[in-house]
C-alpha cells in the first residue's frame, strides 16, 4: 500500500523539503518503519531508538487521531493520509 | 590570518561570535538551530580545521548530534543516529550532556555524555557513538539519583597519555573513574561531602552532586571539583579530595575552568545557594584562584552593576586554549562576556541571547 505521509513545517528539512511524502506499508507501524529507511533523520524525529513515538507526537490516519502504542498496527490501504502534528505543548 | 570563534549554546539555538586572532571586536551571527536547546558545544581541535558539535535538543522531536567541518557555517547530522541507546536497554536518549574530545594521542575518540546516566564513545570522529557498557552495567546504577537538571552525565576527562584512564562527573551520582579504558569504574568522591543528606550520612561512597570537574592536561593528577556545596581538589587522581573554597563569597556554583596556560589558574562563578541561584549581593563577579585554590579574588571589571540575577551553568564558562588566552562565559540572561587578561577585565561580546547553556571557544590558525 503506498500512503501519503504529510509532514509538519518544522520536520520538512528533514524531508528534502517537501510537504508530503509517499511510504510503503500494510500497518502504521510498517510506513513509519518505510520512512526510516527512506528517511532515517525524519524518522527518529518522529519514533525514539525504542521504536516508541515520542511523547508529543501526534499521528492522524485520515484524519483519526492515534491513541496509543498499539494504534500502531492499524491497517492503511492505498492513499491513506497519515498527518504527522507537533502537540500543542509548553509555552 | 587567525580566526576565533565562540560557540555559544542557548536554551533557543546556537549563536556563533566571530572575530581575528586579536579578538577585540565580534560578529554575532544569526542565531542556527532556531527554537532547539543546545546544551552541548564542543571544539575537536585535533582536527585541522577543527570539527566542531552541537547537541541539539528539538523538543517535540528528540535530540541529536550535528557536527560541523567548515567551523560552524554548515552543519550536518549523520542519517544513522549518532547517540542511541541500543536494542535491550529499554532506554531513550533524553538528552547530549557533554562532548569531550579524548587526548592527541587518539585522534578519532570523542566521548558523549547523556542524560540518563551514560557515556558513548565514538571511534570515528564523532559520527557514531556506542554506549560504553561498563559504566552503563555498573551496579551502582540503579541507585543513581538525578540532580536538579535531571539524571544527567555532564563532565568527561581524558588522562593526556595514558589512553586507558577515563573520569566522568554525573549529578547526583558524583564522579567515577576508569583505568581499564571504560571497562570498570570506581567512584572516586572521598571527602567531598552530600550536604543535601542527612548529617551522619554525608560522606557516601557516591551520590554527590558534583556539577563540574575540571583538570590541565600538563598536571593530570590534579582535578578541581565545583559541586553542590563546595569546592574541592584532587592532587591523586580523584583518590582524595579536599574543599578549597576560602575567600569564595559562596562554595555553590556550577562552572570550573582551568585557564589553559597556567595549570593552577582556576576560576568559578559563585551562585549564593541552591535555593536561590543567583550570584552573591547581586554581583556578576568571577572569582579566580591563581595557587590551585589556596586563596581567590574576585574578577568584575567590565561585568554589569549590581543588581545581577543570573547564573552561569556548568559548561557555560571556557577558555579558547590561544597562547594569550580568553576566557570566556554566558548567563542565563543571554549576556556572553571574554577577557583576554585572564580575567583581570571583562568586555561584553554578546547580549540579548536566550539563556546561555554552553560555551565554547577557539582560535584556529
Amino acid at each position: 500500500m503506498t500512503v501519503r505521509l504529510v509532514v509538519p513545517t518544522a520536520l520538512r528539512d528533514c524531508a528534502g523539503g517537501s510537504r508530503e511524502v509517499s511510504v510503503e506499508g500494510a500497518t502504521l507501524r510498517d510506513v513509519l518503519d518505510d520512512v526510516g529507511r527512506r528517511l532515517p533523520i525524519l524518522e527518529r524525529r518522529l519514533r525514539d531508538e525504542r521504536g516508541l513515538l515520542r511523547p508529543h507526537v501526534l499521528v492522524f490516519v485520515d484524519g483519526v487521531m492515534l491513541r496509543s502504542e498499539g494504534d500502531l498496527d492499524t491497517p492503511v490501504h492505498d492513499g491513506t493520509e497519515v498527518f504527522i502534528a507537533p502537540a500543542v505543548a509548553g509555552g | 590570518m587567525a580566526e576565533a570563534i565562540v560557540l555559544i549554546g542557548t536554551r533557543k539555538g546556537l549563536v556563533i561570535a566571530r572575530s581575528d586572532g586579536d579578538r577585540r571586536s565580534w560578529n554575532v551571527e544569526p542565531m542556527q538551530f532556531a527554537n532547539q536547546e543546545v546544551y552541548a558545544v564542543a571544539v575537536d581541535a585535533r582536527r585541522d580545521p577543527p570539527r566542531l558539535f552541537a547537541g541539539v535538543g528539538a523538543g517535540h522531536w528528540g535530540p541529536t548530534l550535528a557536527h560541523s567541518d567548515d567551523l560552524g557555517r554548515t552543519w550536518t547530522e549523520p542519517e544513522g543516529a549518532p547517540v542511541a541507546f541500543p536494542q535491550g536497554t529499554e532506554t531513550a536518549l533524553v538528552r547530549i550532556w557533554h562532548i569531550h574530545p579524548a587526548a592527541a594521542n587518539q585522534p578519532d575518540v570523542v566521548y558523549a555524555g547523556v542524560e540518563p546516566h551514560a557515556l558513548f564513545r565514538s571511534d570515528d570522529g564523532g559520527l557514531s557513538f556506542t554506549l560504553v557498557a561498563g559504566l552503563w552495567e555498573h551496579p551502582h546504577r540503579p541507585s543513581w539519583m538525578p540532580g536538579g537538571g535531571g539524571a544527567c552525565l555532564h563532565t568527561v576527562l581524558t588522562h593526556p597519555s595514558d589512553t586507558q584512564r577515563v573520569l566522568v562527573a554525573m549529578s547526583a551520582a558524583g564522579v567515577y573513574r576508569s583505568s581499564d579504558g571504560g571497562t570498570s569504574w570506581e567512584p572516586a568522591n572521598r571527602g567531598i561531602q552530600a550536604v543535601f543528606l542527612p548529617e551522619d550520612q554525608r560522606f557516601p561512597e557516591y551520590g554527590q552532586c558534583v556539577h563540574k570537574v575540571a583538570m590541565h592536561p600538563s598536571r593530570p593528577e590534579r582535578l578541581f571539583a565545583q559541586n553542590h556545596f563546595g569546592v574541592y581538589r584532587s592532587d591523586n587522581g580523584g583518590d582524595t579530595w579536599q574543599a578549597i573554597e576560602t575567600g569564595l563569597p559562596s562554595n555553590f556554583g556550577f562552572p570550573l575552568v582551568v585557564h589553559p596556560r597556567r595549570p593552577d589558574t582556576i576560576y568559578t562563578f559563585p551562585l549564593l545557594a541552591d535555593v536561590e541561584r543567583m550570584p552573591v549581593e547581586g554581583r556578576c563577579c568571577v572569582y579566580r584562584s591563581e595557587n590551585a585554590g589556596e586563596s581567590w579574588q574576585p574578577l568584575s571589571a567590565g561585568l554589569p552593576e549590581p543588581p545581577y540575577y543570573a547564573a552561569v551553568l556548568r559548561d557555560a564558562m571556557t577558555s579558547d586554549g590561544a597562547d594569550q588566552a580568553g576566557i570566556y562565559f554566558g548567563t542565563r540572561v543571554g549576556e556572553v562576556f571574554s577577557s583576554l587578561d585572564d580575567g583581570d577585565t571583562w568586555s561584553i561580546l554578546a547580549t540579548h541571547l536566550p539563556d546561555v547553556l554552553s560555551v565554547r571557544a577557539a582560535v584556529v590558525a
